[in-house]
């Protein structure tokens, strides 16, 4: 029996804006089994995406199939005429997008959305159609399955999003599903009960599937083989226990490599007679958006009484899902968002909570480094001139020193000097994280917020912007607090952590026994929901969802 | 990847062929208004010819108008007046507009909004009655006129800067740059708007037509540019009376207001894509 899927020597090519031709897929051949899950795993660029959309026959703009073939239950996608591929989506292939968010119209209830697939096709009578949806969504143990699909999109959380995304793409009993990174947006603990439905349904349903991820744990208890893509070729391909226990490639050990990061030794605090001055001390803090209550709180609270402390040399991580108040944190101490109450001090002196209040040099020694590197350099100033400014701004700095101290600069986060004169969308991910940090590093700050820096990174150029971080805090003294969703990350930095839930700062551990020091219930819980790289980790989780969904609601209760 | 030098990099400004003829038209209008009184073969206030509204012949190229005087004379030196008037005022238009939109989306709050409202009511009036009442009351000059065609297109100005400066504002490099401590200058001169320079040009193009075309309109009515000097507007109202005898003199000025409208609004829409929308 042919397989369902059969990709040979896929060629596909683009034309960039210059009129450069380039190839984004270079001769790859991938094999999928009827009834299994191939996963597609490679960093930014690898072309994961784009071989998961040929298998619609659908390339983005301005990319072309170049040659070979994607035969999709015995047709030849690539070959098909657009009306041809437009019948076969959604009934032989169908697709789950990454940001559900952005794929349902918010303007029209989810039932109606969900079994538009089958009015299009005209494949079962509505009443069908709609019956058929809410025994999707039991499969997909969304709550409420009768009558969820009467809500609107703004009505669902994330992760129930996600799941009506996968009940529409199987409504119409496809052959093939294609999963487009449908877990990243995601937190951790709502990933696990997506993952879980997901594979469910997909084991019950006998169908194939394609699984693009750049997460080699979630992958992991998913797939039952992995393909690793690089630059638009295969790497390597085996199943997923031979990929993840015996990688023959050298990138794929550096994927897997990069799971495991050292994690940081705590730095020892300096016994003096003296008591030295935290470098940041957080006391009470509350904030948040809106109007001022009678109490002289914000209307919508985002920070209750949140304290914390950095002592010098010392990095403190901040952890916890999203909406949980991390990176209004960082804006509170960064005076961005005026605190309602509370107190900062840095080196033990109070700041005012307004930045306009704050003076040059509290501003100078307190530095803030934003997640994505794309929005935070301005695309039409040049990279000399955006690291130039705080020189300028901060020191006074002109002409020739300037210029020195520019290229000083380029030289500290490992990048050229004649990279001054390019403007930042010349630049790679990686490099534009480099440039933001030493924009950060120009102010010769004391602190330095970086406010999830790493999480817009491929796995293998976040562990080197981890690495620098850590080589610059050796050279120059600095402390940093360190947001971040991801444990991993967090531990290989840190030395302390808090752990933030609802706005509440739920515990203060440190970073290296995170693990076995953990007490609060909130705590082990975003633990144990780190994927790890076993696959038979999300199977192995308590038995009973129930208790786990119990658990997390009671706890989000509470706040 | 390998280390690529700073070389100049191509540029993607290439225009297409209708935008390259309505610009090869704007420039010449353009031209023609910085050295019209070298072009004229006749002086502009002379009455050359015996017959009015003359035809067009081999001595008056677009006829005569209604005192035989030279027509193609009377239009070169009426460029001056269409394409400077226009000109400067949607200078004037765009600079408050942008200046006071992009602080606007800054500074936010309680600046915001009495700007935003207090130029919204300005909208509200009817942009000719607005010209003519105050033309009618403080009497028609030069400056007087530049003024009010900046008055009424700043309000517009203002709306498209700071609509397109609000989404620039909430940018992170603008977020970073507050927190460094920078005041609203620095903010607004080089975070701002190098990243809305492009449609704002495109913009500034839009409001010259609709210049051009109300101040035609106001000398038209009587009110724009007055006797002896004139603007194609009065060009045009000097010598209706031409209509009926389907002279050159009432048809020229017309084309002329036309051909400089529509290929300003031509080449815009033609503008390389980098230009136009440089604030992606």
């Amino acid at each position: 029996m042919p397989n369902l899927v059969e990709i040979r020597d896929l060629k596909i090519g683009a034309r960039t804006d210059s009129g450069r031709e380039v190839q984004i897929i270079k001769g790859v051949s991938i094999d999928v089994a009827a009834g299994e899950i191939v996963a597609l795993i490679g960093e930014s660029g690898s072309g994961k995406t784009t071989i998961a959309l040929s298998l619609m026959g659908h390339v983005r703009p301005g990319c072309y199939f170049q040659g070979g073939s994607v035969t999709v239950a015995g047709r030849d996608m690539a070959a098909l005429r657009e009306s041809e591929r437009a019948k076969l989506r959604g009934t032989d292939v169908a697709y789950v997008p990454q940001s559900a968010a952005a794929a349902f119209n918010p303007a029209i209830k989810l039932i109606d959305q969900v079994v538009e697939v089958a009015k299009i096709h005209n494949l079962m009578p509505m009443a069908e159609a709609r019956a058929k949806a809410v025994e999707l969504f039991r499969a997909l143990a969304l709550p409420d399955p009768d009558t969820i699909g009467e809500r609107y999109p703004h009505q669902v959380s994330g992760g129930q999003l996600q799941r009506l995304a996968a009940a529409m793409a199987l409504i119409g009993g496809p052959k093939l599903v294609i999963f487009d990174e449908p877990t990243t947006a995601l937190d951790v603990t709502t990933q696990i009960e997506v993952l879980r439905a997901f594979k469910s349904v997909m084991k019950a349903g006998g169908m194939g599937g394609v699984y693009v991820s750049h997460d080699l744990a979630v992958v992991a208890q998913i797939a039952d083989r992995i393909v690793v893509l690089r630059g638009g070729e295969v790497q390597e391909e085996g199943t997923t226990a031979a990929i993840l226990d015996n990688a023959q490639h050298p990138y794929t050990r550096d994927l897997l490599a990069a799971f495991h990061p050292v994690t940081h030794a705590a730095v020892a605090l300096p016994e003096s007679a003296t008591p030295r001055p935290p470098a940041l001390e957080v006391r009470g803090i509350f904030a948040g958006y809106g109007p001022l209550t009678a109490e002289g709180l914000p209307a919508k609270q985002v920070l209750k009484d949140v304290s914390c402390k950095l002592e010098k040399g010392r990095n403190l991580g901040v952890i916890g899902e999203s909406g949980c108040g991390k990176s209004t944190l960082a804006r509170v101490i960064a005076g961005l968002v005026a605190p309602a109450k509370g107190q900062i001090l840095l080196d033990g002196k109070e700041m005012a909570g307004d930045l306009k209040k704050r003076s040059k040099e509290e501003l100078r020694r307190l530095q803030i480094v934003f997640q994505l590197a794309d929005t935070a350099l301005n695309p039409s100033t040049p990279i000399g001139d955006i690291l130039g400014r705080p020189l300028t701004f901060y020191h006074g700095m002109k002409g020739a020193a300037r210029d020195a101290r520019v290229a000083e600069l380029l030289d500290m986060v490992h990048l050229p000097k004649n990279m001054r004169h390019r403007l930042p969308s010349e630049l790679s991910g990686g490099q534009k994280q480099r440039i933001n940090l030493a924009r950060g590093l120009a102010a010769n700050p004391e602190v330095i917020l970086c406010d999830e820096i790493t999480s817009a990174l491929d796995t293998v150029v976040a562990a080197a912007v981890i690495e620098l971080l850590k080589e610059l805090q050796r050279e120059l003294q600095l402390s940093y607090v360190f947001i971040s969703h991801d444990l991993a990350t967090v531990q290989a930095i840190c030395d302390d952590v808090i752990v933030m839930n609802g706005g509440v700062n739920v515990e203060t551990l440190p970073a290296a026994q995170i693990m076995e020091s953990a007490q609060h219930p909130y705590t082990r819980l975003l633990l144990a929901s780190v994927p790890k790289l076993d696959p038979g980790w999300l199977d192995s989780l308590a038995d009973d969802p129930a208790f786990e969904r119990a658990g997390r609601s009671s706890l989000l209760s509470q706040v | 990847m390998a280390m690529s030098f700073p070389t100049p990099r191509r540029l993607g400004y290439r225009l297409n062929l209708v935008g390259m003829i309505s610009a090869a038209v704007a420039l010449t209008w353009a031209v023609i208004a910085v050295i019209a009184p070298w072009l004229t073969p006749y002086g502009p206030g002379e009455v050359v010819d015996f017959d009015y509204f003359g035809p067009i012949s081999e001595q008056f190229w677009l006829g005569s108008d209604y005192l035989g005087r030279d027509m193609l004379s009377r239009i070169l030196v009426g460029t001056r007046y269409t394409v400077g008037i226009s000109l400067a005022a949607v200078l004037i238009a765009c600079f408050t507009g942008v200046v006071l939109g992009m602080t606007a989306a800054v500074i936010g709050g309680w600046y915001d909004t009495i700007l935003s409202r207090f130029l919204d009511a300005l909208t509200s009036i009817p942009s000719k009655l607005f010209g003519l009442v105050v033309v009618a009351g403080i009497g028609s000059s030069i400056p007087v006129l530049i003024g009010v065609l900046a008055v009424i297109y700043t309000p517009g100005a203002y709306r498209f800067a700071r609509a397109l400066s609000v989404n620039i504002n909430t940018m992170e490099y603008v977020t970073a740059a507050r927190a460094r401590g920078e005041r609203t200058l620095y903010l607004i001169r080089h975070e701002i708007l190098p990243n809305i320079t492009g449609p704002v040009l495109a913009d500034m193009g839009l409001r010259f037509v609709f210049i051009v075309l109300l101040l035609s309109g106001l000398s038209f009515l009587g009110l724009g540019v007055q006797p002896p000097n004139s603007d194609w507007g009065s060009l045009v109202r000097e010598n209706i009376g031409a209509l009926s005898f389907g002279a050159p003199a009432v048809i020229m000025p017309s084309i002329a207001i036309a051909t400089l409208t529509i290929s300003v609004n031509l080449l815009i829409d033609n503008l390389p894509v980098k230009i136009r929308d440089r604030s992606e």
